[in-house]
């Protein structure tokens, strides 16, 4: 065989994006190996047991609602719009990482995004799927939430197309299609790889049944490359749309605070700032445990760190210009709704969530900061929590002093409502699990194409 | 119907991508038409190499997301203005840009199922039986080597011949394929 070339692609002056020296067999070895013959580690089965035990809890929440009703969460007048809706923001904008880094990213040819654009679009999966279940128990009878579909049914009725709400449905159930699609499409040449490689019955049929048969044809590459081209361009602008259409179901409304134009622009930037705080709370510990920092690289981490930073950067102009708008609307209510979210009673809420979105991830101007390992997983811990926290004081204080002071009111969320929102980190964290276990992580056959030696010389 | 020929035809075994390349052009010169390369990874020389150009896909995804667009316009006309119309303080029940949204969505989800299908359809998966797979070393092109094989459907294929052809191309083996 021969000798693997020790150049690698680099821009001048950057680290590389795999390490030198390795082969196509070698990758295809040492990511394949993690799910047909390493040892699952011991911190896979704590772990995954940790998480599947939040998922008994989130099914106990959801046990709970069915039987008694909405009346067990903190909703009433006037903030009818609670956790629910809090969670389903946060967990959608997470997942939209996932689908810039595997769609944006390719039509942009950024190299760097291969190794780690297979996990980051299961990250979206999970993430569409725990935000799904939200609107659908939110309803009020959630087990009628086909309701919101347009299907011809007995009563004559059909969805209102003019509502927001109703456009979500669209948005939500079209991105978790083509999610799903682009995510397995991707998967198609790896499971081939899994069948092949697999010295187990069991495995080798499972994995050549979802491999359909790809026998690495050039002809069908060349059909597949286009496919996932088309995929690509179609999930870029769904994506910007997906977060526009959530921001929607806010800023159609009149009520003070949410009825702004910036809302889909700073809504799509927040979704992506918490979606590669999520992908860096990920990959820094899988990459830790699975040994794959050739792979993932701190060429990654540093871009990754470098998107949070624009990102956080969109989304604390957004800020601005809210205090901005409030004060320029000449509007009383805009007005106090700016003052109040900074000096009422949510207002250690609003602080927070200024220092954790707009302060801390300013330390990513710093070379060092975005090469600390440490670091660079605190902040993006800090991060989610601020984006949660702008989702909460969103929703919250916009609702909480309605026009008129007689209905003013406070919300507190209750036991269930925070056993549902762990529940669904739990769901969420299991699958990661799960994925992680069965399926390679990164993507097999787009890591030969950026080996040197995959190159044709004439 | 013509006779089927005792195998499926003669497959060679390369070691890097250069060598699959360079070898499929020599067949392509020495007037082989019915032929495949197998690779681990997407290589666009090879395609070329094999004189395969398509262009149908992005016409399917085309023609794909025009009925996706119409239909999602078209089932929110019919709902709000044929079937259901509410006169919400005279307001037109037309009232298209509040449909723009669904419209889009509906246009991509068309759009990127004919992607999807459409490249499955023209690639034949999901495909239970394949003749390739019959040879054992067949499992590496998932891996790291590279195969071209000739099919003895080919007008120019003769056994010997052909034989004798892919072992002048230095490759690492060269195996029958059978049925």
């Amino acid at each position: 065989m021969k000798e693997p070339l020790k150049t690698v692609i680099v821009e001048p002056g950057k680290p590389p994006i795999i390490e030198p020296g390795h082969t196509f067999a070698s990758v295809t070895d040492k990511i394949s190996s993690v799910v047909l013959t390493r040892r699952t580690p011991r911190g896979w089965y704590l772990g995954f047991g940790v998480s599947f035990v939040l998922v008994m809890v989130l099914l106990y929440a959801l046990g709970k609602l069915m039987v008694v009703g909405t009346g067990i969460w903190g909703v009433n007048h006037p903030v009818g719009w609670g956790f629910a809706i809090i969670n389903f923001v946060w967990w959608i904008g997470i997942g939209h990482a996932g689908t810039l880094i595997s769609a944006i990213l390719l039509l942009l040819r950024q190299e760097w995004r291969t190794s780690i654009n297979r996990f980051a679009e299961a990250m979206t999966l999970f993430a569409v799927a725990c935000a799904g279940i939200f609107p659908l128990i939110h309803v009020g009878r959630p087990w009628l939430p086909y309701w919101l579909f347009p299907y011809p049914n007995t009563m004559g009725l059909w969805p209102q197309f003019r509502s927001p709400l109703v456009w979500d449905v669209f948005a939500v159930s079209t991105y978790a299609t083509v999610s799903l699609l682009f995510w397995f499409v991707g998967l198609i040449p790896d499971l081939a790889t899994l069948r092949d490689r697999s010295r187990r019955q069991l495995p080798r049929v499972i994995y050549g049944i979802l491999a359909m048969g790809w026998r690495g044809s050039a002809m069908h590459w060349h059909r597949y490359e286009m496919a996932y081209l088309l995929l690509a361009g179609l999930s870029t602008p769904l994506v910007l749309s997906v977060h526009t259409i959530v921001s929607l179901d806010f800023a159609v409304s009149i009520i003070p605070g949410w009825h702004a134009t910036i809302f889909p622009p700073y809504f799509v930037a927040g979704a992506i700032y918490a979606g590669f705080a999520m992908v860096l709370i990920l990959a820094i510990p899988i990459r830790a445990i699975y040994r794959l920092e050739d792979f993932i690289t701190l060429r990654h981490l540093d871009n990754m760190a470098k998107i949070i930073l624009v990102t956080g950067l969109i989304v604390a102009y957004g800020y601005m210009m809210e205090a901005f708008m409030g004060w320029y609307s000449a509007n009383p209510y805009e007005e106090y709704m700016v003052l109040n979210r900074m000096r009422g009673p949510y207002a250690p809420l609003y602080w927070a969530l200024i220092a954790c979105n707009a302060l801390a991830p300013q330390v990513f101007w710093l070379k060092r900061a975005r090469s600390s390992i440490p670091v660079l997983f605190i902040i993006a811990i800090i991060v989610s929590i601020g984006m949660w926290l702008e989702r909460f004081i969103i929703v919250v204080t916009s609702l909480h002093r309605d026009f008129l002071p007689s209905s003013w009111g406070m919300y507190y969320p209750t036991v269930w409502d925070w056993a549902t929102f762990l529940g669904t980190t739990g769901l969420f964290v299991s699958l990661i699990f799960l994925f992680v276990r069965f399926l390679p992580m990164i993507s097999i056959f787009e890591m030969r194409t950026i080996l040197p030696q995959a190159r044709v010389e004439e | 119907m013509k006779r089927r020929p005792p195998i499926y035809g003669l497959m060679a075994e390369f070691d890097t991508p250069s060598d699959l390349v360079a070898a499929t052009l020599r067949a392509r010169e020495a007037g082989y038409r019915k032929m495949d390369g197998y690779s681990p990874y997407p290589i666009e020389e090879l395609a070329e190499a094999i004189g395969f150009h398509s262009s149908r896909l992005p016409l399917i995804v085309l023609i794909g997301g025009l009925i996706g667009c119409a239909g999602g316009y078209y089932l929110q006309y019919w709902v709000s203005v044929m079937d259901y119309p509410l006169n919400i303080g005279g307001r037109p029940l037309n009232s298209w840009p509040s449909f723009i949204p669904v419209t889009f969505e509906t246009t991509v989800l068309v759009a990127a199922l004919a992607a999807v299908l459409g490249m499955l359809g023209l690639n034949g998966l999901p495909m239970p039986y394949h003749p390739v797979f019959n040879v054992s070393r067949f499992a590496l092109a998932s891996r790291d080597r590279f195969f071209l094989c000739i099919e003895a459907t080919d007008p120019k294929f003769d056994h010997e011949e052909t034989m004798r052809f892919l072992k002048s191309l230095k490759p690492r083996s060269v195996s029958q394929v059978p049925h």
